[in-house]
């Protein structure tokens, strides 16, 4: 609190100690600022994710609670996150981002599909069997308020893992908690005291200190600035920037915010209703977004640079509500809502295809906005004419060459309509 | 103060068609006794709003934006909160009526909308209830025609099939549906005044901009004035006429939108454009938060409530910001930007230290102007 200076990061040539066993000291300035985080270059996958499903039994009334029907809250999605690197999910309310972190840290089972962590599929890992885990990777939350123990006192809550996992003696507990308190910017000596004395941002540093503790190699950060001011967003965005940059933590970010994703993850995934629906790197989401509900999202952000043009900004108008997860619109799922929609996109769902060096857009239509083709491109990998009829003797692709996690070195080309290097 | 609220009646923006202020509230003061002594949380605030205009408020959590607004809808008669001052809507000196009198004026011609559509709606009545009693207040109609007033709004405002609808219980809308209906219920009187609460604080980004559309499309039909109280410097930009930058109970920078955004005079507002990301920004801007953390409002830093979290506060001569309290008062860019800072030339500071960390791009369009 007391440096105010704007002073460029001088951290940068500094190499964190290899393999830390714990983290011991950092001296991160939530004050400094960073720029947009970058991707670390040639990583490794850490985290991959293939195909994951979640479907939660909806019961009917009465005596017998028959299973009527499932909530289809995440359905096929597959990602990837390096190590070091950044994941950003973004979507509406519902759209399935917050399951999907919950299945990753495994507070969930997921109904299918593969979570790879460091190679090992941890979907389906017995409780005993996910204690280990848990050190590897942490979860910070959404509300700073409900996600401390108000009857803790700070020092507990933070060496609670410790003392869990039995990380370091008894005695060495408070130290540890006193550092970590240090590193999230609090004051050390206040490990004594409860959540309720401290303000909102103070409470999230909370969180985040307890989620370092164990010295995570992967922290799903789910919505952790959106209950919070303005200027102690920042705060908290800085100190993340920094705890990444310092112990190269990966991230899968959640939020709604789309210009905070866009500063924090170099790679932004774009969900609806349960499915990713565009993915790439900040460039291709942010400039080049080829699917429409991507577009459209982009475009109702508010900019204070309007300020100097006046009245609104052009956007893209989407009418009526998100569908019921339960009983989701056939083929696109976005195409209720969609402004280019034909009569393909209720016939057959467009799969996941990668259009770039690090793109993948779920459309039958892809491409910039007033720039959509007329014609499907998906028609033919899938084996349908253009109105999505099935064609005698065609094939369609199979599901292993269109949805697999991660970036492949030959895409499809929307200008020659083939698959190549581009 | 007084002499600074009339410069801006005089120079208010848009020409004022119809002249006449709706709202004007001057010299508000509102101070809450507590055992530890006085919680000044509204400390000598002015400002007017037209017919047809939007004022957008912005600041952070306990600046005071809530609670001039809740003066306005006269919710503290009955607390031991001390109000002085003039808030004049339309004529009526809102400070002087009693309770009886503030309730045939609350709803009919000053509604406000709130934050949260799920506390702020009754969970036990009806939607249609809900917004039947606010209309039977004010208007002598039987519940037929109250009923039918109420599916009329909830269509106004976009809910699907209202008829049916109306007889749903909040807990079965979405939080968008939610917050049409609170406006359904805030219009359902034809206020002249309409004071939204961060009224898409809590929505996604694609509801937010079809609430910010019908708040609009809803002033063009009626005409009426609104208070946005927003923390999204984006919001504003896109729907207010004028800004009021509030910290610590006062106004620190006032002025027409186009002018505050874009040439902002106070380190606050500087503080409040560098800590949020843009979406069309550059990717080298930093963020950079404001130090410390909001001031208290019962013992106030001395001098200017901001000087200590500010990092150009050496760039005043002498203890100034720290003994002496700055007034709002125009700065070098005319009479429709006032600003509470002693800083003699801010844009020069804003243009060389400030833009370059939080839009280099920016800058370099500027250099360009400037160079060719």
């Amino acid at each position: 609190m007391s440096t105010t200076e704007h002073t460029e990061p001088e951290k940068a040539g500094e190499e964190p100690e290899e393999e830390p066993v714990l983290i011991t000291d950092a001296d991160i300035d939530p004050f400094e600022g960073f720029a947009a985080a970058e991707a670390p270059k040639d990583a490794k996958p850490i985290l991959t994710v293939d195909n994951l499903r979640m479907y939660f039994p909806v019961k009917s009334n009465g005596v017998v609670h028959r299973t009527v029907g499932y909530v289809q809250a995440v359905d096929g999605v597959s990602f990837e996150v390096v190590e070091g690197g950044s994941l950003g999910l973004v979507g509406e309310s519902g759209c399935g981002k917050s399951t999907t972190g919950r299945l990753i840290t495994r507070l969930l089972t997921p109904t299918g599909g593969a979570i790879n962590f460091e190679g090992r599929d941890i979907a389906h890992l017995k409780m005993r069997e996910l204690k280990p885990l848990r050190r590897d990777i942490q979860m910070i939350f959404q509300d700073p308020y409900t996600s401390l123990n108000p009857r803790h006192t700070v020092g507990s809550i933070v060496g609670a893992p410790l003392r869990i996992h039995k990380v370091v003696p008894e005695k060495q507990v408070l130290s540890r908690v006193k550092e970590l308190l240090e590193i999230v910017g609090l004051n050390p000596e206040h490990y004594n005291r409860f959540p309720n004395e401290f303000s909102g941002g103070q409470r999230q540093r909370i969180g985040i200190a307890r989620a370092l503790t164990l010295n995570p190699k992967l922290l799903v950060a789910d919505e952790p600035v959106s209950a919070l001011d303005v200027s102690i967003q920042a705060q908290v965005v800085n100190l993340l920037q920094g705890i990444q940059q310092e112990f190269n933590v990966a991230f899968l970010f959640i939020a709604h915010d789309l210009a905070i994703v866009r500063h924090f993850c170099p790679e932004v995934a774009v969900m609806y209703l349960g499915k990713i629906v565009e993915i790439g790197d900040r460039e291709s989401i942010y400039l080049h977004a080829h699917h429409p509900y991507t577009q459209a999202l982009l475009s109702a952000v508010p900019d204070v640079k309007q300020a100097a043009i006046g009245g609104r900004r052009e956007r893209i108008r989407l009418t009526g509500d998100v569908p019921s997860p339960i009983n989701p619109p056939s083929g696109c799922r976005f195409r209720t809502r969609c402004p280019i929609a034909q009569e393909i996109c209720a016939k057959v769902e467009p799969p996941l295809l990668q259009i770039g060096p690090k793109q993948k857009v779920a459309c039958h239509f892809p491409g910039d906005i007033g720039h959509h083709p007329a014609e499907p491109i998906t028609a033919s990998l899938l084996g349908v004419d253009a109105q999505g009829n099935a064609v005698p003797g065609e094939t369609a692709m199979g599901d292993d060459a269109l949805n697999h996690p991660g970036y492949a070195d030959t895409w499809y080309d929307l200008g020659t309509k083939s698959f190549g290097r581009g | 103060m007084s002499s600074s609220a009339t410069t801006l009646e005089e120079s208010a923006p848009g020409g004022s068609a119809s002249g006449d202020p709706l709202l004007v509230v001057k010299d508000l003061k509102v101070h809450f006794p507590t055992g530890d002594g006085i919680v000044k949380a509204v400390d000598g605030l002015s400002y007017t709003v037209e017919r047809g205009k939007t004022l957008g408020i912005v600041g952070e959590s306990g600046s005071g934006k809530s609670v001039s607004s809740s003066a306005i809808m006269g919710l503290f008669h009955g607390t031991n909160a001390q109000l002085s001052g003039q808030i004049i809507l339309d004529g009526t000196d809102v400070l002087t009526l009693s309770e009886d009198q503030m309730r045939k004026l609350r709803g009919r011609d000053v509604a406000m909308i709130f934050q949260d559509p799920l506390s702020a709606l009754h969970p036990y009545f009806t939607v249609g209830a809900q917004i039947i009693e606010a209309y039977r207040v004010h208007a002598d109609v039987s519940k037929k025609v109250a009923r039918r007033r109420a599916i009329e709004l909830l269509d106004r405002v976009g809910i699907p099939q209202p008829d049916r609808r109306v007889d749903d219980y909040p807990h079965q809308f979405s939080g968008g549906m939610r917050q049409r209906a609170m406006i359904a219920m805030g219009l359902v009187n034809d206020p002249s005044m309409l004071i939204a609460d961060e009224p898409t604080t809590a929505l996604d980004v694609t509801v937010q901009a079809q609430i910010l559309d019908l708040l609009q499309d809803l002033q063009k039909e009626f005409n009426s004035a609104i208070i946005i109280i927003t923390h999204d410097l984006g919001v504003v930009a896109e729907m207010t006429d004028d800004t009021l930058v509030m910290y610590g109970g006062r106004a620190v920078e006032y002025g027409k939108t186009s002018e505050i955004l874009t040439h902002p005079e106070m380190p606050y507002t500087w503080g409040l454009l560098s800590s949020v990301p843009e979406v069309t920004g550059d990717t080298s801007a930093k963020l950079i938060p404001i130090p410390g953390s909001p001031p208290s409002l019962l013992n106030p830093p001395s001098g200017c409530h901001f000087h200590p979290r500010c990092a150009f506060r050496d760039k005043v001569p002498g203890d100034l910001c720290r003994t002496t309290t700055p007034e709002l008062a125009p700065g070098n860019r005319g009479s429709t930007h006032l600003k509470r800072c002693h800083l003699a030339d801010p844009e020069a500071i804003y243009q060389t230290e400030v833009l370059p960390e939080i839009a280099p791009d920016l800058v370099e369009q500027l250099g360009e102007k400037s160079g060719s």
